[in-house]
């Protein structure tokens, strides 16, 4: 089917999200959109999908106009969609999901499970999914979730296929298997649009790119131009994709973890038995697929989450069982993965937002009271060498595009003397031009000879920054190998192989 | 694709069981022992399973309560030792293991209580079913909200209204059957406003719950005091439904009069529980519900109308609600005294909760408090040495072994509570 969209136009407020797009994607073709976060792909993916509705523009399906007032029209329509966040109850079974809204019934409404089991089998088996419509979604990989998101999709017959940001969760191996997918797909006639924002998979996978900026079409561009060509479309300006950093020099130890085991909110072991050290001067890199245990051993590092057995020790002092103040006194920065949920509070201003770790005594608190002089003050500083854009330090955080959000935390938990620096996806959300800033920063923090820890889902991020790299796989480190270690190495690491 | 995953990984195996279910088991055991069996009296308890005039009269059984106590009391360490071997194998305790112990538990209590007396057992049973068709129809109502992501406090406020209309419509028109409808309508009407206000407005549902209690309650206890009481005879004299024998049925030796004497209201819900289970999980509508309930944004998107399933789930669970306010009036006193719901509206919350929104297992569990409630009026009966105030803590007692021994892990719906706002 073929899928045009012309003058497609989204405001929110005095935002305008999607200016005038026009966008064809032609029977059987991968379509890849490309472009930064918070450029649009999504909300005009949304309203394709009939979630928003477009303020100006038009819909046509094989020159067919169409008006969606929801997603049950698009998807009558024959368009489907895989969502960043699946769409699927994690209570419900594989069976159950694809065919929720669309059940096929027996007499008064009860439900035909028989009907939609032999329908998950028969897609499933047409791509060589291989999945058991009987497992509850919960229980599955999240591959074979994304899985059961495109054959939900198929069920209902969709044509043309939105993949939004498809390859976040996946391993590089899971990648590999969602283009040979997407091929298949494409070949046996369905349309695919693709969402991303990672260049080499574009270049692998994408007949025909379109690159979106600030909410407006940049350009078309073929697969097989040049990655920093690709980039600068994206972004606007010339880009340097690649960290520049020179060989560690290292000092003392600076981080020992040793048999570390935490258990996690399901009272299973989440990091299980995990020892590793990181010296002054250093980078270690902890790399694996979202889920692995990254999360619960980052909360366990700073204090956050109880340990149940094993050491931390930072330098000569044991922090195993450390409040989060004792671990923030012990000299410990920490930039959480979450940062709208953990890592600002978005109501408050920025120069509180830059305050909330150091809030206890001097140069912000004069006993009791705040000492808003030196708290503005250091606020316009940190501002000014973090290169935070925003109109002035009063602005609330929750304000600030991702990227000058990521840029607060950092501000903050790198503006003091640190002895161990960890950061988890600090890039994730953020625009190309406060990546390179960050990693930059990450760097220097190295270079003064302190220890740090970055973990990360994107292998670009992790070859980029990292002396040596740890992979976790279900609780455990598989291996802690060298930062010069193949992607397809690091991959298989990554789905428990070691190396 | 091939991976290696060493066993053990992200497994629960390994990690020590929760002792909770062994040491509340050991406390039990000691009360028995000591309390019913050690210093408890030699007086003789009469066990009497049937009434003397039921069709198969059953023998009845003479004992000693201090030897009753002494027996189970030996038998309950038994059970306890073993769950204490379970744990320390890293193995949970059976539900089963629970279920027995609390039965021998309660079965030793009321020993202990009659000695010197009789133990009504067709008394018990069938008064525990009656006083448990309203918390049993108020904690449907619960899972029909809750399982589709609305909280409903005002349950209680539901069977007053219900008990209320039943009874004044019931009396003004002379028709139960209209005082019933009414009840049915207006306890919907009130569970209208609760979905309008949290579902439309989005305002808070537990303010909306609590308001709407606080409104009921003073509303009708206004109207108690300044109309029925002075004209109870026309106002307030429904009159109750007949008590329906069913043939063959009712005669089954103990479960026969207590399950199959009943009133319209009772059997009413022995119907509504099963076909609530089949509709949750039986049919097209019900996926959909529970859908909503765990998941809005991925029920959108599939095309399901979350502000509208919702919408229907609540009022109709209020429907049921007020057939239980209408049980408390025109189903057994045949009158609405002030405040009549007193409170079996939130023990309607925690049979939810207790019964993992499930409508089978919230049935016992509502069972279970009836029992309770009705244990209080009897022992008030055959007892009347013991201080009524620690006879009245028994349904709470209840509910924290309930709580503690039969509910492990419960997992509510996971979008209970929390408004959908629609990008």
């Amino acid at each position: 089917m073929k899928l045009e969209l012309r003058g497609i136009t989204k405001r929110f407020g005095s935002l305008t999200a999607n200016d005038s797009i026009n966008l064809v994607v032609e029977s059987g073709e991968i379509h890849s959109l490309l472009g930064e976060n918070g450029a649009g792909k999504s909300t005009l993916m949304n309203v394709l999908y009939g979630l928003y509705t477009a303020d100006e523009g038009e819909i046509l399906l094989d020159g067919v106009a169409h008006k969606f007032s929801g997603p049950g029209d698009a998807m009558a329509a024959g368009i489907g969609m895989v969502h960043q966040h699946f769409m699927l109850i994690p209570v419900f079974t594989v069976a159950e999901n694809v065919v929720l809204g669309n059940e096929p019934t027996g007499a008064l409404g009860t439900l035909n499970l028989d009907v939609a089991r032999a329908r998950v089998r028969e897609i499933s088996d047409r791509f060589g999914f291989d999945i058991d419509p009987d497992a509850l979604v919960e229980d599955l990989p999240v591959g074979a979730q994304q899985r059961v998101e495109i054959i939900k999709a198929l069920a209902r017959d969709a044509k043309v296929l939105v993949l939004d940001e498809p390859t976040a969760v996946l391993t590089p191996q899971e990648t590999d298997e969602l283009m040979e997918i997407m091929r298949g797909l494409a070949k046996s006639g369905t349309s695919i649009v693709f969402i991303t924002h990672k260049l080499r998979e574009v270049q692998a996978v994408a007949d025909t790119i379109t690159v979106i900026r600030l909410g407006k079409v940049v350009g078309e561009a073929k697969p097989t131009e040049s990655a920093a060509d690709l980039a600068s479309m994206m972004v606007g300006r010339a880009v340097d994709l690649e960290v520049h950093k020179n060989a560690p020099v290292l000092g003392d130890k600076g981080l020992t973890v040793t048999n570390l085991t935490v258990v996690g909110d399901r009272h299973d072991k989440v990091v299980d038995d995990v020892s590793f050290t990181v010296h002054g001067g250093e980078v270690l890199a902890i790399a694996g697929v979202q889920g692995n245990g990254q999360t619960e051993l980052a909360e366990a590092l700073v204090g956050l989450r109880g340990v149940s057995s094993g050491t931390i020790h930072l330098g000569e002092l044991d922090i195993t069982a450390s409040s989060v103040r004792e671990v923030i006194d012990a000299g410990v920065g920490y930039v959480p993965e979450d940062r709208k949920k953990d890592g600002l509070v978005a109501e408050f201003s920025i120069a509180e937002n830059l305050m909330l770790n150091k809030s206890f005594g001097a140069p912000f608190a004069k006993g009791a009271l705040i000492d808003f002089a030196n708290r503005d003050r250091i606020a316009d500083e940190l501002i000014e060498e973090y290169d935070i854009r925003t109109p002035g330090r009063d602005t609330p955080a929750g304000k600030l595009s991702g990227g000058n959000q990521q840029k607060v935390v950092v501000a903050r938990e790198l503006s003091r003397d640190l002895n161990l620096f960890i950061a988890s996806q600090p890039t994730r959300g953020v625009d190309v031009g406060s990546i390179e800033f960050i990693h930059e920063r990450i760097i220097q923090t190295r270079d003064a000879g302190k220890p740090v820890v970055i973990i990360s889902t994107e292998l670009d991020e992790v070859a980029g920054l990292a002396d040596r790299i740890a992979v976790m796989y279900r609780g455990r480190i598989v291996g802690i190998v060298d930062a010069t270690t193949s992607r397809e190495t690091l991959g298989q690491m990554m789905a428990g192989v070691s190396a | 694709m091939k991976t290696e995953v060493t066993p053990g990984m992200f497994s629960q195996a390994e990690i020590a069981v929760s002792k909770k279910t062994p040491i509340v088991m050991a406390g039990f055991t000691a009360i028995v022992l000591v309390f019913f069996g050690i210093l408890g009296t030699g007086d003789v308890v009469v066990w009497q399973f049937t009434k003397p005039d039921d069709t198969f009269a059953l023998p009845d059984f003479t004992v000693a309560s201090n030897t009753i106590g002494l027996i189970i009391g030996v038998v309950l360490a038994a059970i306890t030792a073993y769950a204490f071997v379970l744990v320390s194998q890293k193995k949970h305790p059976a539900l089963w293991l629970s279920l027995v112990f609390g039965l021998l538990a309660v079965i030793a209590l009321l020993s202990w209580l009659a000695a010197g007396n009789k133990v009504q057992f067709a008394f018990i049973l069938s008064n525990a079913i009656v006083l448990a068709i309203p918390i049993a129809l108020g904690a449907m109502a619960g899972i029909m909200s809750e399982r589709v992501g609305v909280v409903n406090i005002a349950i209680e406020g539901q069977l007053l209204t219900g008990a209320f209309l039943a009874a004044v419509v019931g009396s003004l028109t002379d028709n139960l059957w209209v005082g019933l409808l009414a009840a049915m309508v207006g306890a919907a009407l009130l569970s209208m406003v609760l979905a309008t206000f949290s579902i439309k407005f989005l305002v808070d549902q537990i303010i909306v719950g609590v308001v709407l209690n606080v409104l009921v309650l003073g509303v009708t206890n206004f109207l108690y005091s300044q109309w029925l009481a002075n004209d109870g005879k026309n106002a307030n004299f429904p009159g109750t439904f007949p008590i329906i024998e069913i043939p063959v049925l009712s005669e089954i030796p103990i479960l026969g009069p207590a399950l199959f004497e009943n009133r319209i209201t009772t059997y009413l819900a022995f119907l509504i529980i099963p076909a609530l289970w089949f509709f949750l999980f039986k049919t097209k509508l019900g996926l959909r519900a529970r859908a909503v309930g765990e998941h809005p944004l991925a029920a959108d998107t599939v095309g399901i109308n979350v502000a509208r399933t919702r919408f229907w789930w609540v009022t109709i669970g209020g429907m049921v609600a007020g057939l239980g306010g209408a049980a408390l009036t025109i189903g057994s006193v045949g009158a609405f005294g002030r405040d009549m719901s007193g409170g079996q509206g939130f023990i309607a919350l925690a049979v939810v909760i207790l019964g993992r929104w499930h409508p089978f297992s919230a049935g016992a569990a509502a069972l279970l408090f009836g029992f309770a409630i009705i244990l209080r009026i009897w022992a008030n009966q055959v007892s009347p040495g013991i201080p009524t105030d620690f006879i009245t803590m028994v349904p709470y007692v209840v509910t924290l072994i309930a709580v503690v021994g039969f509910v492990g892990r419960v997992r509510a719906p996971a979008a209970d509570g929390q408004p959908y706002i629609k990008g």
